[in-house]
């Protein structure tokens, strides 16, 4: 029982973090049918510029600023460089962002060196929240939690109750409408890239601290993210919180669990030996194999549900 | 579209003359088989075979990589999963044929390499193309990390962090051909890779690879002309698969060991960038990426240690301003050169020429300062930086450098606008010439 409400709480906290990082990728591609690749090199972003205005001035700050600073670059980024090659079609966009990943990777160890940097949770949040049983529930990471519920709050009321809201949701279903009626579609196209990638630099902000602060943070998400967006169905907001959750929940669980096909076979009488066949891969337990249960769950899914669980199209 | 074939009949006819002999395209050819023989016999030091027979082996790749992202419009995020295991499965039976178990010629291996390649296409690409566009990209990540995961969990095949090494000479002579030196090794790779290359592009003329275009351009005419997209996909990435498999082999006999790194994201990456450096929309244009690809992992990250960073900007450049790559960069000027008009572009070219040269010498000396200061920050603040010496911890070498690179972006700013401006010029009225020819 301990041991399952840890690995919960665990999962949903990492869950959430996920979801903060999917639902930037997931507004950005439903609204600019742009898969942004340099995503997660966003989120390394924001960690690394949160580390740097927290030597600075400290951790509140940097939890306002660094995604704002992030935000500006992303815009800056579509204004520049995305909205030059939109006319080449979705290929060259997907590139024009692979490159970007690319680049800010090499830019981050140009700036900061290439070994982790010393990103400290703030005194304040750094104690036990609560106790179960025996295990303590770190203060941070119901810090996380309560960060990527409101956010999670924020976006929604953001696109739901006000002006603003109206005109994106808008814009993405009739865009020359929304031109004809004076709003600027792709000023409206950029505060939502850049929006986008400040909910990225956000979740560096906390995951930042919460994990490793190092130049191969952004590889560790990058792939995950896009699993959890393919999983939840494309341009999917919903889908992308429960995949989020759900493989945020399972690979805690997983790294956990020490059995394999060895000791299942065990539990019903049959040992198998090691000169059994496909023993290598009878062998494995289930913590060893976490790191593919996403992209298994990938695979699953596109042979049972090829448009993911809440996905609308079938492109 | 439409009133294409009425209004201009001749066109039409122009278009689909059948030219018994192309002079221009078999002198291609024959350049291409004269500078495969003839390299080895120029560039005679044992790091340059070992180059050219990289570049050998990486040429494969690149054009079975532009089948995919070229010809059928996939844009794939995990190439390296059919070189790497089309490498891994011919290692394996390399090793199993210098114990004893079977013989199997050494020729012959990268023929092994691509029936793995194909195997994993049609097991792989069965998943990857239920989606098209932008999602098959995305799985095609996952399914690279799936199989980069699987090759640290599972050391008995892939041989963990040391990967697997074998010894290329097995079995009899053939013909007095051992395949030790590695000049047999170069002449086996030239022929391989001058095969793969003619059957390639044997492929870009078969109705599949036509069809293939089709399904990229189109999908849903293709859809009803009667063809199912999915398969021409998934046919593709299977033939793509064989010879990415082939020149896993290949890499598999020239370097006698194969990692885990073999298959891993950051290798499917690196085929993607220089394919498109190269130039995806022509069929050569894997060739210069395949090239660029040996020469900058060998010369460049020699040169510096923000080799990646470089090439990185280089890459979105390229993206931005010429998303055809470096192929169709020179087939734009050869046609402009073929009007004409090539002339008036001497001064803008050399002006840009000029900008680029400030522009460049400010950013390198800014970066290459930077990552002194940073990396090697050990005492020393003195560099090397074109051929002076420089004290990294002044301010005015900072300050110059700034200033070098703000000059240069201006002049760039200038230099390029006047050049958009001559180049657009020569373009439309190349434009109007061939319009009022085939009016």
């Amino acid at each position: 029982m301990e041991f399952f409400l840890i690995s919960l709480l665990n999962g949903v906290s990492y869950g959430l973090l996920l979801f903060m990082l999917s639902s930037g990728l997931t507004l950005i591609f439903s609204m600019m049918g742009v898969l942004n690749f340099a995503h997660a090199a966003f989120y390394m972003l924001g960690a690394y510029i949160a580390y740097q205005i927290s030597v600075a001035v400290g951790f509140w700050p940097a939890l306002v600023l660094a995604p704002i600073v992030v935000g500006i670059a992303g815009a800056l980024f579509e204004r520049y460089a995305l909205r030059r090659v939109h006319k080449f079609g979705h290929v060259p966009e997907l590139l024009v962002t692979f490159g970007l990943a690319y680049c800010i990777t090499e830019f981050v160890q140009l700036i900061w060196g290439r070994a982790p940097v010393d990103y400290r949770i703030p005194a304040v949040l750094d104690g036990p929240l609560f106790t179960i049983y025996t295990t303590t529930f770190p203060a941070y990471r119901g810090f996380m939690m309560l960060v990527a519920v409101l956010m999670l709050v924020a976006v929604y009321l953001l696109f739901t109750k006000t002006r603003i809201g109206l005109v994106i949701q808008g814009a993405l279903t009739h865009p020359e409408m929304v031109e004809a009626l004076g709003h600027n579609v792709p000023r409206v196209f950029m505060t939502v890239f850049g929006g986008g990638c400040a909910l990225a630099g956000l979740a560096g902000v906390i995951g930042g601290n919460a994990f490793v602060t190092e130049p191969g943070m952004a590889a560790t998400v990058g792939s995950i993210i896009f699993v959890v967006v393919v999983v939840g169905g494309m341009g999917s907001l919903v889908g992308a919180f429960i995949a989020s959750l759900l493989i945020g929940i399972v690979q805690t669980f997983a790294v956990a669990l020490d059995y394999s096909f060895v000791t299942l076979f065990a539990k019903y009488g049959t040992a198998i030996t090691p000169d059994a066949f496909g023993y290598p891969v009878l062998k494995l337990t289930i913590s060893q194999v976490a790191p593919i249960l996403p992209y298994l769950l990938l695979v699953l899914i596109l042979i049972f549900r090829p448009r993911g669980i809440m996905g609308k199209r079938d492109d | 579209m439409t009133d294409g074939g009425r209004t201009r009949p001749r066109a039409l006819m122009r278009t689909l003359k059948f030219a018994p002999l192309d002079i221009g395209r078999s002198a291609l050819w024959l350049l291409f088989v004269i500078v495969l023989v003839v390299s080895p016999l120029i560039f005679k030091s044992s790091l340059s075979l070992t180059i050219l027979s990289q570049i050998g082996t990486l040429i494969i790749v690149c054009l079975s990589y532009n089948m995919l992202i070229g010809q059928a419009g996939m844009l794939s995020f995990g190439h390296a999963v059919y070189v790497g295991l089309g490498a891994f499965i011919a290692i394996h039976v390399m090793n199993a044929a210098s114990s004893g178990t079977f013989t199997v010629p050494t020729t012959l291996i990268p023929l092994v390499g691509g029936i793995a390649g194909a195997f994993f296409g049609v097991l792989f690409g069965y998943v990857t193309t239920k989606r098209s566009g932008t999602t098959f990209a995305m799985i095609t990540l996952g399914i690279g990390e799936l199989v980069a995961a699987s090759s640290l969990m599972l050391p008995e095949f892939f041989g963990g962090e040391a990967g697997i090494t074998t010894n290329r000479v097995i079995g009899q002579p053939l013909l007095g051909l051992t395949f030790g030196p590695q000049i047999q090794v170069y002449y086996l790779i030239a022929a391989w890779t001058l095969i793969c290359t003619v059957l390639m592009y044997a492929f870009t003329l078969t109705p599949l690879g036509r069809m293939a275009n089709a399904v990229r351009d189109n999908p849903e005419r293709a859809e009803f002309v009667g063809y199912n997209t999915q398969r021409v996909r998934y046919l593709v990435v299977i033939i793509a698969g064989f010879f990415a498999g082939i020149a896993g082999g290949l890499a598999a006999i020239n370097f006698e060991i194969v990692s885990s790194e073999n298959v891993g994201t950051v290798r499917s990456g690196a085929y993607l960038l220089f394919t498109f450096l190269g130039g995806v929309g022509f069929f050569f244009g894997p060739i210069i990426g395949a090239v660029i690809f040996v020469l900058s992992f060998v010369m460049l990250s020699e040169l510096t240690k923000a080799w990646l960073l470089y090439l990185g900007i280089f890459f979105l450049l390229m993206v931005m301003y010429a998303p055809g790559g470096i192929a169709s960069l020179i087939m734009m000027n050869l046609r402009v050169a073929k009007f004409g008009k090539f002339k008036r572009l001497w001064v803008p070219y050399s002006g840009v020429l000029v900008a680029g040269i400030v522009l460049f010498v400010g950013i390198v000396s800014l970066i290459e300062m930077i990552y002194h200061y940073q990396l090697e920050s050990g005492g020393d603040t003195h560099m090397r930086l074109f051929g002076l010496t420089v004290d990294t911890s002044s301010a005015a070498t900072w300050i110059v450098a700034a200033i070098v690179s703000a000059v240069g972006a201006v002049l760039m700013r200038i230099a390029s606008q006047r050049f958009a401006n001559v180049w657009g010029g020569a373009q439309s009225e190349i434009q109007q010439q061939i319009e009022r020819s085939l009016a």
